[in-house]
Parts: structure tokens; C-alpha cells; sequence
């Protein structure tokens, strides 16, 4: 309990990305869902300049400054601009409905925090609760990926399952820059990649709705 | 000797209860006509109203029933007591050792009841119509309610309101994610549960969207009173609940000298004014909401809720 300011502050951090992640898979429109996204990473790269402050490791200021140009800017900017030449800055359809979504969102959050709770038992308790949290951020990624039909959201949760796994980084002590730089980079990549792919769907099915590709391969009628 | 000024202070805070709340309604909707550059009727309108009121004969349907006579006074009897015993002006009152917040969150709820019944008692479509929404919105926001009380009883180790007030106005609880999440949370539950602009229009006797006017359609005279100063009553309630936990460095001890008692009192009139500006200004910034959008916004609070609990179970059990 009484662990003073830098556990505080650390717990007040963290625990705001799980609230956004949560804004994030109950947002209707694109635009709002990327704001989200932009406030999430800049979020995670305060929470992890502040894992830097704390654990004396200079190196983690690289992975915050990484965090808030790429994630914070490049991608949401990039994403803003394929929106606009898909045309597609409209309401999107959410597989289920997101009360049922936000139920299913709550139980990973207290189904992450009790395994993680539990499997770490002697680790110290600031890594220990930026885990938890983290492995919640990832599984609310991982919903939001399966939740939604349209292509960019889903790119927007796998973005924001990979600002879980750089939170569980930053906490769990020494991952070397190396792996830091060329996770990120990866992602970068990935966006490209999906960002061709997008316009790839979108020219053979005239939609981004990933049911047409169920449709196409005769999944369902 | 002891006992008669402790009375004394806690009949002091009933009648303020009384006399402030329509002054707060008064208020809001003048605020709310200033901001819409309209001249808005004078700030006591609402005493006004509830005089002439008390002064018509009332009119009954044929086929009501007792529930139908009964239930405007049961509605304003528990409202009153709720807010008896939040503390407004000063801490440990002598009521308040009596009744914690999940009391007040009972006391709430069975009003709700009452009206719920009393809008169905009659058999007008409108009624029923009130009734069922009231009911739908109820069920997401009492549970809502209850984790935000119990998000509070966490980091306080207590529901009694005097304790976790002593408590939050020491700083002595850190910095804590789950208060702020359990802060909006519980003005998602007061505007959802008082009929604020985006859930329901205090003002509107348009049929499709309203809430809380269609229960009380067939009420008239000294019953109507009642009913809208429990209303009033209700809303100062949530205000100073939220001024209470929140803002709790102007509330007077239990066994402060008269000055500090005199202060929290004008301060208390200070919050009250604050919070009520902003109240106006965020109704008339946003737009009523469709019916079916409303689960998505109180269920917002549920979740804030539910988050914060769980959050504050993490750090403790860490």
C-alpha cells in the first residue's frame, strides 16, 4: 500500500491506459477511436519516461521518445490520412454489442490481474502491477481486434496490444535497447505493410469490412 | 446539554436541506437561461411554484389507489432523510453515526420505488412509459453507485460519509487513479439520477423523451409539491455528496467552535454555487440523448466503477 509517490504515480499512469484502452473499444467512429489511440501512446510514453526516472535507466528515455513520435504521431497521423482517402470516416459496426464488449473487457482485466497477481509472487511491486496492467491492455487489444469488422480498427487494436507489450518491458528491468529499437521499427514496418493491404482489400472488395473476405472465402452465405 | 447542540446542529442541517434546494434549482435554471441569453425567471421561482402549489386542491384519477395518495409522501420522507444525512457543512453529525452511504444509496432507492409504482398506479400510457425507462436507467446506476461506494470504502477502510471525509480532507491518501475514475463516474450517476440534460430534460413535457415528468403526469396540488421538492432535495443531495467526498477541506469538525461551523456554512453555500454553474454550463453545452444511447452512458459509470475497484485491488493486494 504505502509505497510513496513513485509507486503512486506509476499505478496513476499505467491505470490510465487501461481506462483508455477501454475508451478505445467503446468508441463508435474512426476519428475518435485514433484520438484515443494518440492519448494512449502518449500515455504510455509518460508512463514509461517515469520508469526511467525511477529505475535510473537512461536507456528507457529512448523507448518514451520512440513511443510518443512514432506511436503518438506518425502512426495516428498516418492512420488519419488513409481514413480520409478510403472515405471511411464514418460510424463502424462492432461485431457484438459494446455493453456485452465492455463486460467481456472488465473480466480480462480481473481475469490478467488475478493470474498475474498470482504467478509473480516475489517479483517487486511496481514491475508486478505494470505487468498486470499491461497483460490487460494486451488482451483489451486483442478484443478490440476480434470485436470489430472494419480493417483499420483491428489495426488500431494490434497497435495498442503492442503499447501493452512496451509497458510490460519498460517495468520488467533490462530489455535491451537493441530489441526496443527494432520492436518498434517492426511495428512501423507492420503499419506500412497493413496500410498497403488496406488499399489492397479495399480495391479487390470495394469495402474494408472484413466479412467479405469470410464472404469470399465461403465461410458464410 | 451536549446532546441538545448536537440536535441542535443536526436540525440545523435538515432545514437547511429544505430551504436550499429549490434556491439550487433556482439557480441552475437561471444560469441555464443566462447562458441562452434569455432573462430566465427570478432565482426563488421555485418556492414560488411550490407555494402555489401547496395552495390547489389536488385532483385525483378515479381508479388510484392508495400507493397513488401514499407515495408522494413517502418520496419526499426518505429523500429528506438521505440527504439528512450527508454531511453538508460540517462532519459527524449526530444522525450520521447512524446511517453510512450504502444506507443513503437504499434510502434513494426506495423512493425510486415508490415513484415507479406511483407512475404505473393510475394506468395512463405515459406513466408506464416513465416508469419502465426510470426502472432501466435505475438498474445500471444503482450498481454503479455501489462500486463507486465501494471504490471510496477502499482507500477509507469505511462507508460512513464523516469518516471518509475527515480522511480525504488530510491528503492522506495519496495519489489514487480509482478516486478520480470513481469522481466521474459518480457525476455520470448524479446527472443520470436526477434527469440532467443528457439523460432526461427537467423541463421538457414533450411525450417521447421524457422521463421523470411522464411518472408524475397525474399529480397535481400539494402532491406535485411534495414530489418536485423531493426532486430538488435529490439534486442538492448528489451536489453535496460530490462536495463532500471530494472537497471535503471546507467541512466543519465534529467538535470545531461556532466560527469554523459559521465558515463551512458560507463555504458550503460557495460549493453549492460552484458546482451548480458548472452543472448549467455542461447542460447547456450538450445535447439530450436517444433513449437507447443512455445504457452506453451510465453504463459508462459502471465500468468506471468496476475499473477503479479493481485497480485499487491491485495495489492493495500487491
Amino acid at each position: 500500500m504505502a509505497y510513496g509517490l513513485s509507486f503512486d504515480v506509476a499505478h496513476l499512469l499505467a491505470g490510465s491506459l487501461v481506462l483508455v484502452s477501454f475508451l478505445m473499444i467503446t468508441q463508435h467512429r474512426l476519428y475518435s477511436l485514433l484520438n484515443a489511440f494518440a492519448l494512449q501512446a502518449v500515455l504510455l510514453s509518460a508512463s514509461v519516461a517515469w520508469q526511467a526516472y525511477v529505475q535510473h535507466a537512461p536507456h528507457l528515455y529512448v523507448t518514451a521518445f520512440i513511443a510518443l513520435v512514432f506511436k503518438a504521431i506518425i502512426v495516428p497521423v498516418g492512420l488519419h490520412r488513409i481514413i480520409q482517402r478510403l472515405g471511411i470516416h464514418r460510424e463502424i459496426e462492432t461485431v457484438i454489442g459494446s455493453g456485452i464488449t465492455m463486460l467481456v473487457g472488465m473480466g480480462l482485466v480481473a481475469l490478467s490481474m488475478t493470474v498475474m497477481l498470482k504467478v509473480t509472487p516475489e517479483a517487486d511491486p511496481l514491475a508486478r502491477e505494470d505487468l498486470a496492467f499491461a497483460l490487460s491492455v494486451v488482451l483489451l487489444g486483442l478484443l478490440m481486434m476480434v470485436s470489430r469488422r472494419n480493417a483499420v480498427s483491428q489495426v488500431v487494436g494490434f497497435m495498442s496490444l503492442e503499447n501493452g507489450l512496451v509497458l510490460a518491458a519498460a517495468g520488467a528491468r533490462g530489455m535491451p535497447l537493441v530489441v526496443e529499437i527494432s520492436v518498434a521499427f517492426s511495428v512501423l514496418i507492420a503499419f506500412f505493410v497493413i496500410g498497403v493491404f488496406l488499399f489492397r482489400i479495399r480495391e479487390r472488395f470495394d469495402t474494408v469490412d472484413v466479412q467479405a473476405l469470410d464472404r469470399f472465402r465461403g465461410e458464410r452465405r | 446539554m451536549e446532546l441538545i447542540s448536537a440536535l441542535l446542529v443536526q436540525m440545523m442541517q435538515m432545514l437547511l436541506v429544505l430551504a436550499a434546494a429549490p434556491l439550487l434549482t433556482g439557480f441552475v435554471r437561471k444560469v441555464k437561461a443566462r447562458l441562452l441569453r434569455r432573462r430566465g425567471p427570478p432565482i426563488i421561482q421555485p418556492y414560488r411554484d411550490i407555494l402555489r402549489l401547496l395552495k390547489k386542491e389536488v385532483v385525483v384519477a378515479d381508479n388510484a389507489s392508495w400507493i397513488f395518495r401514499v407515495a408522494p409522501y413517502v418520496i419526499f420522507a426518505t429523500t429528506w432523510v438521505a440527504a439528512a444525512l450527508v454531511p453538508t457543512f460540517a462532519t459527524g453529525l449526530l444522525f450520521s453515526w447512524s446511517a453510512d452511504l450504502i444506507a443513503i444509496i437504499a434510502l434513494l432507492a426506495s423512493a425510486r420505488f415508490f415513484l415507479a409504482l406511483a407512475g404505473m398506479d393510475v394506468g395512463t400510457a405515459f406513466g408506464g412509459i416513465g416508469s419502465s425507462r426510470e426502472v432501466m436507467i435505475a438498474s445500471l446506476a444503482e450498481p454503479a453507485m455501489l462500486l463507486i461506494v465501494f471504490t471510496m470504502a477502499l482507500v477509507a477502510r469505511s462507508t460512513q460519509l464523516s469518516v471518509v471525509a475527515d480522511l480525504f480532507s488530510t491528503f492522506g491518501v495519496g495519489l489514487r487513479v480509482s478516486l478520480g475514475m470513481a469522481l466521474l463516474g459518480l457525476i455520470i450517476v448524479a446527472i443520470a439520477e436526477n434527469g440532467r440534460i443528457p439523460v432526461d430534460n427537467p423541463a421538457t413535457h414533450l411525450e417521447l423523451t421524457m422521463v421523470h415528468e411522464a411518472m408524475v403526469l397525474e399529480y397535481s396540488g400539494r402532491h406535485l409539491a411534495m414530489i418536485e421538492l423531493a426532486a430538488a432535495v435529490k439534486l442538492l443531495l448528489y451536489v453535496s455528496l460530490i462536495g463532500c467526498i471530494f472537497l471535503p477541506w471546507t467541512l466543519a469538525g465534529p467538535d470545531s467552535p461556532t466560527a469554523a461551523h459559521l465558515a463551512g456554512f458560507i463555504l458550503y453555500l460557495g460549493k453549492l454555487a460552484a458546482l451548480g454553474f458548472m452543472l448549467a454550463v455542461f447542460e447547456t453545452a450538450i445535447a439530450k440523448m436517444r433513449v437507447f444511447r443512455l445504457p452506453d452512458f451510465v453504463g459508462g459509470a459502471l465500468m468506471l466503477g468496476l475499473l477503479g475497484t479493481l485497480l485499487l485491488f491491485v495495489s492493495r493486494s500487491l
